[in-house]
């Protein structure tokens, strides 16, 4: 990664012109040509530096339901119970963590009444306990992370 | 998932928030913009309609806070932010507002919610995403925001993750 890549990913985590071309609009700002940001960008994309490119949507403001749910695995289970999580298309984001509940995934659901409905399928397919802990209210924040 | 018209409608009228064409055009979007010269036209050709109005609704949607932003979501693990911090609070359910709001504020916070307790498991209803090259650097950062809780900080504690079982961004449908 050399510094035009770092340049083009600080710059693409505060936003993208909505306009004819807005790539070149970006690649002006960044000093580079809208050929040279599309190659790299494939690029970044290609090996993981970016996980995605593009619009963020607003699960709960599309009419959906959101949330993040916690379980408790034994090690020698965690595998197991892993795969069957992931299988659900609801489940977005799937995070081993280290604490006696040990595994930590959003859910994002067509409809708010289909999150108990997931959770009730998770448990019955693993036999383990979900903690469901949406969010109850979202605190400002304005981090980037600094490429 | 497919958004639902009938229960997205505006706070002030009774018009939904999104007709048909948003939907289409979620949906064109949701796994990423096409990376071509001009990804609204694009998108435009791909569902049936003009550029102008694809960038219109685009627009729209990033007015009413539908989208959030238009960008790059980087892996911070590529990005050699290896430690990866849930600090997770118990703080006065009266005060958790105020002190979100402070802890939000932090620049090296990337979330911040409030969420349910389960207790006895679980006894904290403050969350904050702490990102730092290492965990020393992660535990500093925490010391902060215990620093700005004082006596509001009846305990806490820090998650780290150690595998990314699966992240693939919400799906619409």
């Amino acid at each position: 990664m050399d510094a035009l890549d770092r340049a083009i990913i600080n710059k693409l985590q505060g936003g993208f012109p909505v306009c004819e071309e807005p790539y070149r609009e970006v690649a002006n700002q960044l000093g580079t040509s809208a050929d040279e940001l599309l190659r790299r960008l494939d690029a970044l994309l290609e090996n993981g530096t970016l996980s995605r490119f593009g619009p963020m949507y607003h699960a709960e403001r599309l009419g959906g339901g959101l949330t993040l749910a916690a379980m408790q695995i034994p090690p020698h289970d965690f595998e197991r119970v892993a795969a069957i999580v992931n299988a659900f298309p609801e489940v977005a984001h799937n995070y081993a963590r280290e604490h006696a509940l040990n595994m930590w995934f959003v859910l994002a659901t067509e409809t708010p009444e289909r999150i108990g409905e997931v959770i009730a399928c998770i448990e019955r397919d693993t036999g383990y306990t979900v903690h469901d802990m949406p969010k109850q209210e979202e605190f400002f924040v304005g981090l980037r992370f600094e490429a | 998932m497919t958004p639902r018209p009938a229960t997205a409608m505006r706070p002030d009228s009774a018009e939904p928030l999104l007709d048909a064409i948003d939907r289409q055009i979620i949906v064109a979007t949701q796994s990423g913009l096409p990376r071509v010269a001009r990804p609204y036209h694009a998108i435009a050709a791909q569902i049936g309609v003009a550029a102008e109005e694809v960038m219109r609704r685009l627009q729209r949607m990033l007015e009413t806070g539908i989208i959030r932003r238009i960008g790059a979501v980087p892996n911070h693990y590529a990005l050699g932010y290896m430690a990866n911090g849930m600090s997770v609070w118990d703080v006065p359910d009266e005060r958790v507002h105020e002190l979100g709001e402070k802890i939000g504020a932090l620049d090296f916070v990337s979330h911040c919610y409030q969420r349910p307790r389960h207790l006895p498991a679980w006894p904290y209803n403050l969350f904050a995403m702490v990102h730092g090259r290492d965990r020393a650097e992660v535990e500093a950062k925490v010391r902060a925001i215990a620093d700005l809780l004082g006596t509001a900080d009846r305990g806490h504690t820090v998650l780290y993750s150690t595998r990314i079982l699966k992240k693939t961004g919400l799906r619409i449908a």
